[in-house]
């Protein structure tokens, strides 16, 4: 049987993430594999329930220069939110009033930071995430809206948001559903022409953003290729397939530009 | 046609028999996100007394999607056994609750043909869980590939070797784990991250690899989109089962890509291939509460009932492996642990009662109120239950799909306390090869160094 001593398990250990080789007690698991999962599950669980900090994250986003916006979707708190997916797709009366009072000239992107399911994703990874993009989107000229800064949100609100900012396309960075190994990580899902009620196979999906995982200089990047091809194809989504990575396997374009 | 109960001063109305059916199922997040849950908790309980009075003649008389409408209700119609369901067509929905606690296992298999998904639902919303766990445990459903699955006294476990990157070293290290805490036959398999025919290509081969050299008594399968693996079959892969997720209604079958043709095109193809060394059950089902209502697709009936519906569809196609997964899909279908416990008893006594190998991926995600012990639980009731197979994940964290369900461990603490076997030829295989003595139960030290000595390049 397997024990955390055992060379050969190391070795396989090194392979996967998954929890291979961890001992056993009678037919149970060691106490210390007990606990650890335990450790794992308590930060998935607070990151789903804790608050979005939406004064920080206002504040973060801010210092980088981008102007903020913030609203409320139509779930009033966590437990509607986890129950009814459909009042975290639409933004509050009042939001929607702010947002439409907010919009001028139509821009090329509204971008859209959001809880989701993971508060932490989002208080450790948001700026960091505009940080790494802005350069592309200086680089492109592309004319953008405030950063909207949405509480209690589902992926769709960025329609919402998008439609009453008036944006040919919107990019959301939510926090997503945390699994055991990773209660970080952020997913980025572009619109191209967003209005409530587009699917999600008119949506563009980049997922796993996060230090230990798709990193955020790789993740603009990729970003920045998705929206130029949706800006010049007038689509997103199923008919908008992720070929970026043939540009980096080709050591084509420089990823981290504008960082040192 | 309406129905009607009273309760002292007040008299409930339900608009027609799916109306009934949702009102008296035990409440539901996914139910309420519908719109159809039971507003109160005596409406929820005058619709099971109700429901308790309706004859089973006529739900079989009462579609609850039209015939026209939906496949679903075609197959169901028109596969239904007029013989098998004779036995019983003098019931009603009580009556049939107390036939069932009485009835033997050769009665529950014989009448099993003539019972439609909706009849299971309607019964199984007036019992208990004890009634749920009695009742399943006397049915027997018997299905066969290159083992045997399903005897009384045994449960299976699907060895489930999932992999952020569907890296064929990290999915290998994963097999041997689980191989050598005695998991994996029901079957060897993995949700692959890409659905494309490459790496279906190179996970088959490596799979075809492993199960030839240690000569191990079970089957494999990648679960892709059955068109995926009808291509598969096309290019002459090694294809042991074919897998499909499927719903209760055309419509959330068709948000799947896959209508009733193209099940029967891969059945039959699976067929041909004639891989199985025992038998010819070779297709590998999924199932969940809460698809059809995801997918838009619910026609206003309550997702249990839908769920039961999803079993008609696999039983036309007399699959090996059919499961629920049960609280995979969310909070906003089944909220907490209470939810997923009894929906995880419900779809395991539906299947059953149907004639359908049902086993359960016992599971939950972060965002419900759930944790391991709500797991622990489920585990132990439907190991009382007679489950066919439940899910082997090495240490119950499923690393691709971010979900938590059973584990190795959790397979070896349910046969310690329930005495429960594997399939017999797997049990036999890990007896010759060393892993376990006579009894079944795993020696000591060096389990993996001797699958390692009858593969040693598996992890090199």
């Amino acid at each position: 049987m397997s024990a955390p001593g055992d060379d050969l398990w190391q070795r396989l250990a090194r392979l996967t993430p998954a929890r291979i080789g961890l001992g056993r007690a009678g037919a149970g698991l060691p106490t210390r594999e007990v606990l650890k999962f335990g450790l794992a599950h308590a930060q998935a669980r607070d990151a789903v329930h804790t608050p979005m900090d939406a004064g920080a994250v206002a504040g973060a986003v801010g210092a980088l220069g981008f102007p903020t916006l913030a609203v409320t979707s139509g779930a009033p708190d966590r437990a509607t939110y986890l129950r009814r997916p459909d009042c975290g797709r639409r933004l509050s009366p009042e939001s929607l009033k702010a947002l439409s009072e907010a919009a001028q000239e139509p821009v090329d992107l509204a971008l859209v930071v959001a809880d989701g399911l993971s508060a932490r994703a989002v208080h450790e990874g948001a700026a960091a995430m505009l940080a790494a993009f802005r350069p592309h989107a200086e680089r492109a000229g592309w004319h953008l809206a405030p950063v909207v800064i949405a509480t209690q949100a589902r992926v769709a609100l960025g329609d919402a948001v998008g439609a009453a900012l008036k944006a040919r396309a919107v990019v959301m960075l939510i926090g997503e559903r945390p699994g055991l190994s990773s209660p970080d990580s952020l997913g980025l899902y572009l619109t191209f022409a967003p209005k409530p009620g587009r699917t999600d196979a008119e949506r563009n999906c980049i997922s796993n953003v996060r230090p230990a995982g798709l990193g955020f200089d790789l993740a603009a990047f990729k970003l920045n290729w998705l929206l130029t091809q949706a800006f010049a194809r007038g689509l997103s989504g199923v008919n908008l397939k992720d070929e970026s990575d043939r540009l980096i396997e080709a050591g084509t374009p420089d990823i981290a530009i504008g960082r040192s | 046609m309406p129905y009607r109960h009273t309760v002292g001063p007040r008299t409930h109305v339900f608009a027609d028999l799916a109306t009934l059916m949702a009102k008296a199922t035990p409440v539901r997040s996914g139910d309420c996100l519908a719109g159809i849950a039971a507003e109160s908790a005596e409406e929820n309980m005058a619709a099971r007394w109700c429901l308790a009075e309706v004859p089973l003649k006529a739900i079989l008389a009462r579609p609850l999607i039209p015939y026209e409408e939906d496949d679903v209700t075609r197959l169901i119609l028109d596969d239904h056994d007029e013989t098998a369901f004779a036995e019983i067509a003098g019931l009603t929905v009580g009556d049939f609750r107390e036939f069932l606690l009485t009835a033997s296992s050769e009665t529950l298999a014989r009448i099993a043909p003539g019972v439609t998904p909706e009849i299971a639902a309607a019964v199984c919303k007036i019992m208990r869980n004890q009634d749920l766990i009695l009742v399943a445990r006397k049915c027997r459903v018997v299905t066969r590939f290159r083992n045997t699955i399903g005897l009384p006294g045994t449960l299976a476990v699907r060895l489930q070797p999932n992999h952020p990157t569907d890296d064929p070293a990290g999915v290998t290290a994963s097999i041997l784990d689980g191989l050598s805490y005695g998991c994996g036959d029901a079957v060897i398999g993995i949700n692959p991250v890409s659905d494309s025919i490459q790496t279906m290509s190179t996970l088959l081969s490596l799979f075809d690899g492993i199960i030839g050299r240690l000569e191990i008594p079970t089957q494999a399968c990648v679960l892709t989109h059955v068109t995926t693996t009808l291509d598969a079959m096309n290019r002459g892969l090694p294809v042991d089962l074919v897998f499909q997720s499927i719903a209760g209604t055309q419509r959330a079958n068709a948000s799947f890509g896959v209508t009733l043709p193209i099940l029967r095109e891969a059945h039959e193809a699976a067929l041909a291939l004639k891989r199985g060394t025992l038998g010819d059950n070779v297709m590998y089902f999924e199932t969940g509460q809460g698809s059809a209502l995801s997918a838009d697709a619910h026609h206003g009936i309550d997702q249990q009932t839908l769920e039961a519906r999803a079993y008609a569809v696999a039983r036309r196609y007399r699959p090996l492996l059919v499961n629920t997964v049960v609280g995979f899909i969310g909070p906003e279908y089944l909220y907490d642990g209470k939810e997923i416990i009894r929906a995880g008893l419900e779809d395991h006594f539906c299947g059953k009662l149907m004639g359908v190998p049902l086993g359960v991926d016992v599971c939950y995600t972060n965002h419900a109120e759930a944790d391991q012990d709500d797991m622990d639980t489920l585990l132990t009731l439907l190991g009382a239950a007679g489950c066919t197979y439940v899910m082997g994940i090495p240490g119950a964290d499923d690393v691709m799909l971010n979900y938590q369900s059973t584990s190795f461990h959790d397979q070896l603490y349910i046969r310690e306390v329930l005495g429960l076997k594997r399939a017999p030829e797997f049990e036999e295989w890990l007896a010759r090869i060393g892993l376990t003595d006579a009894d079944g139960a795993l020696l000591p030290g060096g389990a993996a160094s001797r699958l390692l000595t009858a593969a040693p390049d598996l992890a090199a």
